[in-house]
């Protein structure tokens, strides 16, 4: 049993989870808006009409969702310093992670563009809207409002995801209690009190996409 | 040079069939398990009792919030501290099964909650026990919901599984990085390992695709 739990040691350590926390909040919100920049790319390219850019981009896409993001992450690690690319860890880590999400955003931003009826393009059309015009005032503002929950969704497995960086030894906070456990040889006070931060980002951004979800529901009545 | 590491991958290629195997061992064995305990969890949710519903819903949110790799550390180190001696392959599918029953469990909730009540009142009205209106009615209009999002959910048991790598199993990641340390190809080694993967997940995507246009479900749900 747990009898020698020991509070104590997590108080001691807490300066260590704090900053694992905030590293890992930190690597995830940098990671995110990478994601966002990649699947806005890949999106873009698996829109066109042309093969030229729209093949290329589905073989990322389903090369990245058909293969654990530990292996993309590997493949990184041990890869790049071959191409020449020396990178710290937590880069590599950024990387791995904003490519792996990007993938899986460039999906969501997809189905909410094409959840705009075809009626509403082909009206813009005839208003002799140009095509940036017709993404910007049209199609973008409502395909937003669709994608918003699903992206939140995706910041949350993007979070969880971090927890793998700790294998190629950043210093995020799974790391933490991996420390904890093999210092100390406490497991126990090491793995729940990450679990306990992990749900506590879980329950926050949760929290945020009912915020959100309820928020956009109204601006959806008003329009 | 290059020539040289195909060689000695060539040679490698037993352990990368045992680790291959080991990959599929795991996520059939907790597939088959995940399943039966998901749709298990999945109709007790729905039953009507309160307490028992909001404990599985206080558990899969547990599940859901936490970082897998985090959770086989709890099982593998914890369990121990509690008299239950694991080993690592035992903890892997304790930790893979309870991982999937948690994400089925909420598949089979939004697909029960998809039959429109008429239904379930028509079968009230026509007699039938609580076993034979889940059997008979609920649960076969239910699966077109369940099943795209069901077939999604075990490519993601597959692509999780790498992740006990982590506890010392030798599945095909492990198995990447075991080479990687002899032939120094990252590139090369774990674009194998990536082939490997995506031999047995990509048939399953295009299968849940299939399904997804034949069912007629909702874009955009499923994520695989």
């Amino acid at each position: 049993m747990l009898e020698n739990f020991s509070f104590r040691t997590i108080v001691e350590y807490l300066p260590l989870f704090g900053q694992g926390l905030i590293t890992t909040v930190w690597l995830s919100a940098l990671s995110f808006v990478g994601a966002l920049i990649v699947g806005i790319v890949l999106c873009a390219m698996n829109l066109q009409r042309g093969w030229l850019f729209r093949v290329p981009a589905k073989a990322y896409i389903d090369a990245v969702r058909a293969t654990p993001l530990l292996a993309q992450l590997y493949f990184l690690y041990f890869g790049l310093p071959r191409l020449g690319f020396v990178l710290p860890e937590l880069v590599v880590g950024i990387l791995a992670l904003s490519l792996n999400s990007g993938a899986y955003i460039a999906e969501i931003i997809r189905a909410g563009i094409l959840s705009i009826p075809r009626g509403q393009v082909e009206a813009s059309v005839a208003s002799g809207m140009t095509y940036v015009q017709r993404m910007r005032l049209v199609v973008l503002p409502q395909a937003f409002k669709v994608t918003i929950p699903p992206l939140l969704g995706q910041a949350i497995v993007l979070v969880k995801d971090s927890a793998l960086l700790s294998l190629i030894s950043v210093a995020e906070l799974t790391r933490a209690g991996q420390l904890l456990a093999s210092d100390r040889f406490m497991p126990a006070e090491g793995f729940l009190t990450i679990a306990a931060f992990y749900l506590l980002l879980y329950y926050g951004l949760k929290g945020l996409a009912g915020v959100s979800s309820r928020w956009l529901g109204t601006a959806g009545a008003r329009t | 040079m290059i020539w040289q590491q195909l060689q000695s991958l060539a040679g490698s290629y037993p352990l990368a069939l045992r680790g291959l195997g080991m990959t599929v061992m795991l996520s059939l064995i907790s597939l088959v398990l995940g399943t039966l305990l998901g749709f298990g969890l999945g109709i007790l949710r729905t039953g009507g009792n309160q307490l028992i519903s909001g404990l599985i819903g206080a558990w899969v949110d547990l599940i859901r919030g936490t970082p897998f790799l985090v959770q086989i550390f709890l099982i593998f180190f914890i369990l121990p501290e509690f008299g239950i001696e694991l080993d690592a392959f035992t903890a892997g599918i304790i930790a893979l099964t309870n991982l999937a029953a948690c994400f089925i469990c909420e598949i089979v909730v939004a697909g029960i909650r998809s039959v429109p009540t008429g239904q379930v009142e028509a079968a009230l009205a026509s007699g039938l026990s609580r076993w034979q209106r889940m059997r008979q009615v609920v649960l076969p209009q239910a699966m077109r919901i369940v099943l795209p999002p069901l077939v999604g959910q075990y490519v993601l048991l597959i692509k999780d599984s790498s992740v006990v790598s982590a506890i010392g199993l030798t599945d095909l990641t492990r198995v990447g990085w075991l080479v990687v340390q002899r032939v120094p190809n990252g590139l090369l080694v774990f674009f194998l390992v990536g082939v490997g993967y995506f031999i047995v997940c990509y048939p399953l995507i295009m299968l849940a695709r299939r399904l997804e246009q034949r069912m007629g479900a909702a874009h955009g749900e499923v994520q695989l």
